[in-house]
């Protein structure tokens, strides 16, 4: 009898996985060098991008790549996403999903309600990140913004990624919590168990 | 260590205090517009002394000349001209530059440590090579004076001469000044005289002659004596009221510490969930099919 551990089921693509890992990568970027803007106590990590002036170049030319890279797993992964009644229910018993019991949840589909709002959450900063970003980038487009309008827009772009990066955080935690998670985004395919123990719907669906 | 009259009060993005043993004087550069001529031999000595030359511009109609504060032209005269009074036309000629504010919104907006310095007697100072050419001291000055250059993409703005006034000099703008309209010297010492000229000013029929020293950025080390100083924004737009936009001071204020600790507390929370609880393993009863 074969061990359910040791059959393999395909969750991404090539594709979505070198879609993922471009945002991934330039999101790394942003983070680190908005951080070592944002807060005196982060400014060292602008010698990982060749000082100052280097961090400040750069940053806006990742965001753009960033948007771009996200256009196009908003594209992939939207409907994937929809927010259902089980969602609903999944986050009011989010106390059971921190104690691992996902016993007592809802069966989960292709995405659970947490993997969903952070999507959610991404679809409204990205843009929003990318457009207050271009209101203070210089020196290409500040220098045509009314003043107005620059200091809401680093206002806001502190607020859109302190909600991103934190959400990201989550992210990558959650990965290494729920074990073997990180290979569906490395490898492309979750072993049978995994996507019977978190995604049962999704599972169910698919070996229909 | 460095000269006294050089002390550095504070510095932009560094979170601990700078050598702060000595008291400094505070100084202070007066602009008494009402005695002031127009005669821009300040702007001529600003470019002498700082080495700086602007571009030759084109005549707007005015006699604003350059047109606006540049990277390379730290002082503009303002010409306006008012009718406070109908049929009374009044010229009023305000020097234009950085006003060195106590609490100055450049160098809390600043994100590089040390690009932005105030020195000890109060004259706020721009440290090109630690500027990074963000354009934050722009977002953070309610006075609208810091340019960034398009051929190095740093930031400048007047420096009151600090390395003048650091070995006991006044600046350019006040050592050529033919009537006396530009006094440098302590800021006690242009307060009081601000007041002798406002008596004069008041006793020649400008009832509401006042002394420019706005309390919403903490005072500032360049002031005026205004003949209408019930009425600033007759002078070029001057601010009634300057303040740190509340934009500039929620995000350089509250957000930055708590967005970082915040932030520090997510991962940490990730951390300690790990170790207790432990990770979400796929159970025994699972694995056989």
């Amino acid at each position: 009898m074969a061990k359910s551990s040791s059959v393999l089921i395909k969750r991404y693509t090539a594709s979505d996985r070198l879609n993922h890992w471009t945002v991934a990568i330039t999101f790394m970027l942003l983070a680190l060098s908005g951080l070592a803007l944002f807060h005196p106590a982060f400014f060292f990590l602008t010698h990982l991008f060749g000082g100052g002036p280097w961090t400040r170049i750069l940053h806006p030319f990742a965001g753009v790549l960033l948007f771009a890279g996200f256009v196009g797993m908003m594209l992939r992964f939207w409907k994937l996403n929809r927010i259902t009644d089980d969602d609903r229910q999944w986050l009011r018993q989010v106390g059971d999903v921190i104690r691992n019991r996902e016993d007592r949840l809802p069966p989960v589909g292709h995405y659970n309600a947490g993997q969903k709002y952070l999507f959610w959450t991404m679809v409204v900063c990205i843009p929003l990140l990318l457009l207050t970003g271009v209101l203070v980038w210089r020196p290409y487009f500040a220098p045509l913004m009314p003043i107005f309008a620059v200091r809401l827009a680093v206002l806001l772009h502190a607020v859109a990624a302190f909600v991103i990066i934190a959400g990201i955080v989550v992210h990558i935690y959650a990965a290494i919590w729920v074990q073997g998670s990180v290979r569906a985004m490395t490898r492309g395919t979750v072993t049978r168990a995994w996507a019977k123990q978190h995604h049962p719907a999704w599972y169910r669906e698919i070996t229909k | 260590m460095a000269l006294q009259t050089l002390d550095i009060q504070r510095r932009s993005a560094t979170t601990t205090p700078s050598p702060g043993v000595r008291q400094t004087t505070e100084v202070a550069k007066l602009i008494d517009i009402s005695k002031c001529i127009g005669c821009k031999a300040c702007q001529t000595a600003c470019m002498e002394w700082n080495d700086i030359r602007d571009e030759v511009g084109s005549n707007a109609g005015t006699y604003d000349n350059p047109r606006d504060l540049t990277e390379n032209s730290w002082t503009v005269m303002r010409y306006s001209e008012v009718e406070v009074e109908q049929g009374k036309l009044e010229w009023l000629i305000r020097k234009d530059g950085c006003m060195h504010c106590a609490d100055p919104g450049c160098l809390k907006a600043c994100p590089s440590p040390g690009a932005i310095i105030q020195h000890g007697n109060g004259i706020v100072d721009f440290q090109q090579a630690n500027c990074i050419g963000c354009g934050y001291c722009i977002a953070g000055c309610p006075f609208n004076v810091p340019r960034i250059s398009r051929k190095d993409n740093k930031a400048y703005k007047c420096t009151l001469c600090s390395d003048r006034v650091g070995v006991g000099m006044e600046p350019a703008c006040v050592k050529t000044c033919p009537t006396g309209a530009i006094v440098f010297g302590s800021k006690t010492d242009m307060i009081q005289h601000a007041e002798a000229r406002i008596v004069d000013l008041k006793e020649r029929g400008y009832a509401k002659a006042g002394l420019y020293d706005p309390q919403g950025v903490g005072g500032t080390h360049v002031m005026y004596v205004l003949q209408h100083a019930d009425q600033p924004e007759l002078y070029h737009g001057l601010p009634r009221d300057p303040a740190i936009s509340p934009m500039v001071s929620l995000w350089k204020g509250v957000t930055k510490p708590l967005m970082s600790l915040g932030l520090g507390l997510v991962a940490l929370a990730g951390f300690f969930h790990y170790v207790t609880v432990g990770p979400n393993e796929v159970g025994d009863e699972e694995e056989e099919v």
